[in-house]
């Protein structure tokens, strides 16, 4: 089903107000960058101490929930040198990390040097590397401790680089946007779009991915492809991004009742579900409720684009939607 | 404007034997778009501004330049039912097309060397067969079609030889409304043709990615570069350039691994200039550079970037928020801003 295409406000329409970019930098990214800063920092020391996978388990469940918050961000510093993509290297269906992984764990040390290990797989690295060291499926050929304390670290670095960037300019970039000399956002508007289209994307990866792989289809339902589910986090990301993705949208723009409810909505579905790794997606019973929960992510996302993007003056891509 | 156009008129007026495109001197660009009034296209100049604005009956999507008259020919967005001849030095549309009973256009097409014939990219409707339309370039009358080597042709283009590569997307759609039939069974494929249509080599990926939709191309050296759109899981990273040089096999170039998946699967247009190809993705808000080998040499963001073309050495590319950019190695510049959403193409004139 394709969406009507609602053009930007570039094309000649009247500017709206309560469209507050301010809020949404100030009081949801920046402390959510240096929460997962902090967080991070947090898990490098712990590994730094003890590297046991009890150690671990808890600052890294504490790293993995910051990201929850601002996971869905896809712009500015996050996507530079990949860092997004190492951070949380998921979905992963070839197996690519694990297969990169193995060769680190039984390789040359070498590789595990800071610099060196910032050029290894971004499939290898991250989040999503640590999981598989902290919480193995199997026990792991050789002793995992250098290795899981070069990717805390590595992971720690890349954190701070987001939120430096952000810190140190990219925030200027999105509030000074339209100003002479600001070459990234031509318009204020501009702004305003990039950011609706982090949260309108952050909710259909919600359905379409942390929901739909398991989800697979209901002949083959593919309950294995969750995501984070050695650590049982797969439903907790959800729920955790959509408290963010819900505070985001109201920073941004205050007065949004319809999406509030909508947020509300899959939020009490989500809080609800007791398949913390949707497990239940194997069964008739089970998979109609994480449906229930995506059909109420994909009922969010129109909402969004009826109320929202009005609100905000701003639309869906133009030829991003199209396809040609 | 008015002053421009009225001297422009009388220009076209004071009955010239034959224009050239030094008549045209301008525009060297054309690209479509939408308006808060609807579709148009644009004529453009080297800096990004729009000389003259014609409006369109439906979406536009790319165009095709004569090689000597000043003359472009605008197409529709598939399914296609119409196409624009265009002067290019009054921006008066001259002829309009139609496709035949049964046959849609679809986005894109090419001139014959001599610029007697225009051959279009065209679906059968029922079964998305791919079809090359041919029209003399006089009175633009239809006159005859060939096969195109393959299912859901989109971009072609001619060599300077005279001979024409056409890529087959392989994806077969319903006729009314775009939807794909076939992205788990697609095969999509390079044909290259004789100036007289016969099929002379063909090329195909590697059975892996047979949903890497062949759509568009640009010619590079003595290489025909090739753009493509995934159909297959998009958590699987696969190369979206690939060069062919007939008589051999693809080369697939793949991005940077930090950039895997910059593009989400998915290139919107491509350009050759200075030895240098360029790559954009308006889902992936990308634009990349790559060298004649396809060694990735940058990555630049920009939200629904998608229309490219040559420019000097380097690039000019276009954007959903009617934004035009001269683009390098450096990065993005902007040039002009106009209240245009601007569609996929930049197509290059002259």
């Amino acid at each position: 089903m394709r969406l009507p295409l609602v053009l930007a406000i570039g094309l000649g329409l009247a500017a709206p107000a309560a469209a507050d970019v301010a809020q949404a930098v100030n009081g949801v990214i920046l402390p959510g960058y240096q929460a997962f800063a902090d967080r991070t920092a947090d898990l490098a020391k712990a590994a730094a101490q003890d590297c046991r996978a009890e150690a671990l388990q808890a600052p890294w469940q504490a790293a993995f929930d910051a990201w929850a918050g601002v996971s869905f961000l896809h712009l500015g510093p996050a996507e530079e040198d990949g860092r997004a993509l190492a951070i949380a290297f998921w979905p992963d269906p070839k197996a690519l990390g694990a297969k990169a992984q193995r060769g680190l764990l039984t390789g040359d040390p070498a590789k595990l040097a800071p610099e060196a290990f910032a050029e290894q797989s971004v499939a290898a690295r991250g989040l999503m590397g640590l999981e598989r060291l902290l919480y193995p499926a199997e026990p792991l050929p050789a002793d995992p401790c250098a290795l899981i304390r070069a990717t805390a670290d590595d992971l720690a670095r890349m954190a701070d680089e987001v939120r430096s960037g952000w810190q140190g300019g990219f925030a200027e970039t999105v509030l000074g946007a339209g100003q002479p000399g600001n070459t990234t956002f031509l318009t204020e508007d501009e702004a305003k779009q990039a950011l609706f289209t982090q949260l309108a994307t952050g909710v259909e990866v919600l359905a379409d991915q942390r929901l739909g792989r398991p989800m697979g289809t209901f002949d083959k339902p593919r309950p294995e492809l969750a995501e984070a589910r050695a650590s049982g986090r797969s439903l907790r990301n959800v729920t955790l991004t959509l408290v963010a993705l819900r505070g985001f949208a109201v920073a941004l723009t205050p007065d949004i009742p319809r999406t509030l409810a909508g947020f509300d909505k899959a939020i009490a579905l989500a809080e609800g579900l007791d398949d913390p790794v949707f497990a239940g997606v194997a069964t008739p019973q089970g998979r109609l409720k994480v449906e229930i929960l995506q059909q109420s992510l994909r009922a969010l996302r129109e909402t969004m684009l009826a109320e929202m993007a009005p609100a905000l003056g701003v639309g869906i891509g133009f030829n991003s939607q199209d396809g040609d | 404007m008015a002053t421009r156009r009225a001297f422009l008129a009388g220009l076209a007026c004071a009955s010239l034997p034959r224009l050239s495109w030094a008549d045209a001197g301008n525009p060297a660009y054309l690209a479509a778009g939408k308006t808060a009034d609807g579709f148009v296209l644009h004529g453009l100049t080297v800096a990004g501004a729009s000389l003259f604005r014609i409006a369109l009956p439906a979406r536009g999507h790319a165009a095709a330049a004569h090689p000597d008259r000043p003359e472009a020919v605008a197409f529709a967005r598939r399914p296609g039912t119409f196409a624009l001849v265009l002067n290019c030095v009054t921006g008066a549309v001259t002829a309009q097309l139609t496709p035949p009973e049964g046959r849609q256009f679809n986005g894109h097409g090419a001139f014959s060397l001599d610029g007697s014939l225009l051959m279009t990219s065209e679906v059968v409707a029922e079964t998305s067969e791919g079809r090359i339309g041919l029209w003399e370039t006089r009175g633009y009358k239809r006159i005859g079609e060939w096969a195109s080597g393959g299912v859901g042709p989109h971009d072609m283009k001619r060599l300077a030889d005279g001979r024409l590569v056409i890529a087959n997307g392989g994806i077969r759609t319903d006729p009314t409304d775009r939807s794909k039939l076939n992205t788990d069974v697609m095969r999509p494929n390079l044909s290259l043709i004789s100036a007289d249509g016969v099929l002379q080599d063909q090329a195909e990926l590697p059975a892996e990615l047979h949903q890497n939709s062949i759509r568009h191309l640009a010619l590079s050296g003595g290489d025909i570069a090739f753009a493509m759109q995934w159909e297959g899981d998009p958590a699987e990273p696969v190369p979206q350039l690939g060069l062919w040089s007939p008589g051999s096999a693809p080369r697939l170039c793949p991005p940077a691994e930090a950039d895997a998946f910059a593009m989400q699967g998915y290139a919107g247009s491509i350009a050759a200039s200075g030895g240098r190809i360029a790559l954009t993705s308006p889902v992936g808000g990308a634009l990349m550079i790559f060298d004649a080998a396809g060694q990735p040499l940058a990555t630049h963001r920009r939200a629904d970037i998608c229309g490219v073309a040559p420019l000097g050495g380097a690039f000019m590319a276009t954007d959903g928020q009617g934004a035009l950019w001269s683009c390098g190695i450096a990065g993005l510049a902007p040039l002009n801003r106009e209240e245009t959403a601007w569609d996929n193409h930049l197509i290059a004139l002259g």
